[in-house]
């Protein structure tokens, strides 16, 4: 069912069309959570004004290294969700997807900034934190439907969830650090609140802040994309269900960032990886099992 | 082939005899590359040759029968040599293993059982590896030493200047390395393995100091504990099954799967105990962190080439006989725990060598699991990651003892924009550590590999370790890496010579090549190399996703390239970075509470109080200690049963 032209077709949408859906669920986060907090908020498009404001504004750079690596950042992202569209290897995908990560950390410290330095540390202590589930998440898929790549797992009979719940609580949960919402926005925060000014972005202004953002957009959609994947399967209408989860997750997302306070590191490692073992790893353990 | 294999043992301890009695600097470092080159030319000819018909053959070197006293001699040789030393630093106690082994092995050969006759020697694809890491990598750590301990003893005065002492046991160690690897009776295999335990017993010590002399004699000690294990290994398979083969007893290990005698695993188990200790597995593992005392070359030459190699060389042996029984999963348990453990508390580490100790240990672990596991899978991901792991660390280890030798110090905290300040040992560290973590160079295939692959044993232990062990080992390299990348702040002249040089950019050299040309060292080298052992080959990784790797390596390189390109000529501002308006005029400065200009430092997270040695070692020492005690019991009980 879905052959080679469909996976192009695929790969160009998500170049095309991620911005767009980044920035719009970006918008709608917002008016959801002013309307939480009683506030009437900001139109669903301010986001895109927002980056063209960015990208129009004069470059301050501490060094030149930085929007070097952002570009990096941007490109591997990008990468990453075109090895998921286009239903190459999930493994790959969540490889491509951590050096991506690895370049957000060479950017930040590379303007040898105080709060830069101690963001950096902070997104490190974070990735350690759900490298596991994401990795297990991979194999969840593998478990559940004897293949890691995505348009394989997408002409199966039955959905992944059935077999792997446990791999899904576990994504979700680790999807709060990656989204950078609270109680695990302890990094960099979209809110104006961190302790620690900006943290990792704190040093990026104009034009470098425009290209975190655009990334952080492909991010999430490919990671909203890999929540779906878990409801596709052969049957067109599971990409009704693929889209109830990812509409639910999104609002679930929005709804823990404004009922939550931010944690300390420590916590959040132990909490993730308890998740990540109770969940993930008891599923792995039961489907090893029936095998 | 037995004139070539003959060499290839006895020129190295040739030339170790000449170094030994050579004073003179310039001398001796012509010898050293006449003979480094010499011994790499003999192992590349050898592997050659060997590839040429790429069957396994089985041999007798000229004049066994000699050979075979010589061997006896040898053990006894150093017997004497560990009671006088072990006397001489009042430890008496170590030289009863040596003693006892040393009696044991003795026995079989002069009044023990009849043991079936067979070919002494033997080469197949794993000893091809071997041969051509010992010989490429080793002696270009030979090489690099050479300008290394130079510069070593104008820093460090208060050491007594035993270069001569130090080169001679450099060769005897690439001697022993390729009479273990080539070795098919195990008492020829004993001999070499008992000559690498000393050899690094002598190399860590070479200081004198106190510690440098503690730390030897732990590693010794543990390495002789294994060697009884070997020991027992002899005794038992010549006692009940009459031959000294390490095929046949292999062989009668895998018998086991189809009903055979229970018993056939205890000599397995006890060779895979002696594995353990070599290669550094928890809970062994300290002598080889004791190691880092020694000069930085014999840290990279037990890393990388030889020592904690002739381990995991040994596992990969006996890996056939390993499926699926208790065996198998004592060495798999240790392995996946140290593979994990160890990796969290490299990141409490900020010695460089340190982390790069952590990291040996760690890997070994991968490599101990997959061999444990001994499935096609894991055993094509093993080879693939004891190859780039020989590379990468052995170019770590030469590159941390450059910058050592150039800036005084090897704390990752003063290597703040080393990139900046030495471009060279900069760029060369920076491949080093992407070689080891990112994606998409050849560790990283391999652990990609030997996660596929657990989940088919399927092991949900090993699956857990490995994603959790790949996290905690991201960690401690991005923030290395991060660390070197930053803002330079002056340093001294870059004092490394050109023959370290030479060492270190042939290894960066080789560890590109290895990543463009990993389809065809699978195809040609990995896939056969596992036929061989299972009689079929599978694929790992499947061309397709092996190609996106290929492109993604490339990936790495051009895309920061192109980046810097299309960036350049951004128009920009100049700022400074934000410090809350006390900023002083620069990045590297600001202004105290006092109003006073104050230096600004940044430093990485270590969490000693977290991840600390300290609070995780004997946990961790006391886990594994008890898993090998009920395993070998299990074992044992199984067999008497």
């Amino acid at each position: 069912m879905m052959n080679w032209e469909i996976r192009v077709l695929m790969t160009v949408l998500f170049v095309v069309l991620a911005p767009f859906l980044g920035g719009l669920l970006d918008g709608i986060d917002r008016v959801i959570t002013a309307r939480m907090q009683g506030r009437k908020g900001p139109g669903i498009l301010q986001p895109f004004y927002d980056l063209f404001k960015l990208m129009n504004k004069q470059l301050l750079a501490v060094n030149r290294i930085q929007i070097l690596m952002l570009l990096s950042y941007l490109v591997f992202v990008i990468l990453t969700g075109m090895l998921f569209f286009g239903g190459f290897d999930l493994l790959l995908c969540f490889f491509s997807l951590s050096t991506a990560a690895m370049f957000v950390i060479l950017a930040s410290t590379s303007t040898h900034s105080p709060y830069n330095s101690i963001g950096s540390e902070r997104e490190l202590m974070q990735m350690m934190a759900y490298e596991p589930a994401v990795l297990l998440t991979a194999v969840g898929f593998y478990l559940s439907t004897g293949t890691f790549k995505v348009y394989e797992i997408f002409n199966t009979s039955v959905p992944a969830i059935v077999k792997a719940p446990g791999f899904f609580i576990g994504f979700i949960f680790i999807l709060t650090i990656k989204f950078r919402k609270s109680p695990f926005d302890i990094s960099t925060s979209h809110h104006a609140h961190q302790e620690i000014v900006k943290g990792v972005t704190t040093e990026m202004a104009g034009l470098d802040y425009a290209m975190y953002n655009l990334a952080e957009w492909y991010e999430n959609i490919f990671l909203y994309g890999v929540v779906g994947l878990f409801f596709a399967c052969s049957n067109p209408w599971s990409m009704l269900w693929a889209f109830i989860a990812i509409v639910c997750v999104a609002f679930l997302m929005t709804l823990i960032d404004n009922v939550s306070a931010r944690v300390r590191w420590e916590l959040m490692l132990k909490l993730t990886w308890a998740i990540t073992l109770l969940s993930a790893g008891v599923n792995l353990l039961i489907l090893e099992f029936v095998r | 082939m037995e004139l070539l294999v003959t060499l290839l043992i006895g020129v190295p301890f040739a030339i170790a005899a000449v170094l030994a009695i050579v004073k003179n600097d310039w001398l001796r470092g012509k010898i050293v590359y006449l003979g480094g080159l010499l011994i790499a030319i003999l192992a590349v000819v050898t592997a050659a040759m060997w590839y040429t018909g790429k069957e396994t053959v089985t041999f007798n070197l000229p004049g066994t029968e000699a050979l075979s006293w010589i061997v006896l001699a040898g053990d006894f040789f150093l017997m004497f040599l560990v009671i006088w030393l072990s006397i001489k630093h009042h430890k008496t106690i170590i030289c009863v293993l040596s003693i006892v082994q040393t009696l044991m092995v003795a026995w079989v050969e002069l009044m023990g059982p009849d043991v079936s006759e067979s070919a002494h020697m033997r080469i197949d694809w794993l000893a091809f590896m071997m041969i051509l890491i010992i010989g490429v990598i080793g002696v270009l750590i030979g090489i690099y030493a050479v300008g290394y301990m130079r510069g070593y003893h104008v820093h460090h005065k208060e050491f007594q200047d035993r270069r001569n002492f130090f080169f001679a046991i450099i060769f005897v160690f690439y001697g022993a390395m390729f009479g273990l690897v080539t070795s098919m009776n195990i008492l020829w295999l004993d001999f070499f393995w008992e000559t690498t335990s000393v050899c690094s017993f002598l190399l860590i010590g070479y200081t004198k100091t106190e510690e440098a002399v503690d730390n030897s004699f732990r590693a010794l000690w543990m390495n002789l504990l294994g060697g009884l294990g070997i020991a027992i290994a002899i005794v038992y398979a010549a006692v009940t099954y009459h031959t000294v083969n390490l095929y046949d007893i292999v062989a009668n290990g895998v018998a086991v799967a189809g009903g055979a005698d229970k018993a056939a695993l205890i000599p397995i188990a006890m060779l895979a105990f002696a594995a353990l200790t070599k290669s550094a597995q928890m809970p062994f593992s300290q002598w080889l962190l004791g190691a880092m005392v020694a000069p930085t070359p014999s840290s990279a030459l037990l890393h990388s080439a030889t020592m904690v190699k002739a381990g995991v060389y040994m596992l990969l042996r006996i890996a056939i006989a390993m499926n699926g029984n208790f065996v198998g999963q004592m060495v798999y348990i240790i392995g996946g725990f140290t593979f994990f453990v160890t990796s969290l508390m490299a990141i409490a580490q900020n010695d460089a060598k340190k982390v790069l100790a952590y990291s040996t240990i760690s890997n070994l672990g991968l490599i101990t699991a997959c061999a444990g596991v001994g499935m096609e899978e894991t055993i094509w991901a093993a080879v693939f990651l004891i190859i780039f792991h020989a590379v990468s660390k052995s170019m770590l280890f030469q590159c941390v003892g450059a910058i050592e030798n150039t800036t005084g110090s090897r704390d990752i905290e003063d290597m703040q924009g080393l990139v900046l300040r030495y471009p060279k040992l900069g760029l060369i560290l920076m491949i080093g550590i992407a070689g080891m973590f990112l994606a998409p160079f050849g560790m990283l295939v391999s652990k990609w590999a030997a996660l596929r692959a657990f989940v088919d044993a399927p092991s949900t232990f090993l699956v857990v370790c490995i994603v959790f062990g790949s996290a905690t080992t991201m960690f401690y390299w991005t923030k290395w890496l991060a660390k070197i990348l930053g803002v330079g702040i002056g340093g001294r002249e870059d004092i490394t010579q050109n023959n370290e040089y030479g060492s270190m950019f042939l290894h960066a050299a080789m560890i590109i090549l290895l990543c463009l040309s990993f389809p065809l060292v699978s195809n040609f080298f990995v896939e056969p190399l596992v036929t061989d052992m299972f009689g079929y080959a599978v694929s790992v990784i499947d061309a397709g996703s092996v190609m996106i790797m290929v492109i993604m390596v490339l990936g790495v390189f051009i895309v920061p390239l192109v980046s810097y390109l299309l960036t350049r000529n951004v128009p920009e501002k100049e700022v400074l970075a934000y410090m809350g308006g006390a900023n002083a005029g620069d990045n590297i400065h600001f202004i105290d509470a006092f109003g006073e200009e104050k230096d600004l430092k940044v430093s990485n997270w270590y969490l000693r109080f977290t991840f600390g040695a300290r609070k995780l070692f004997m946990p961790s020492v006391i886990f594994t200690t008890v898993i090998i005690v009920l395993f070998i019991s299990l074992i044992v009980g199984g067999a008497l049963r």
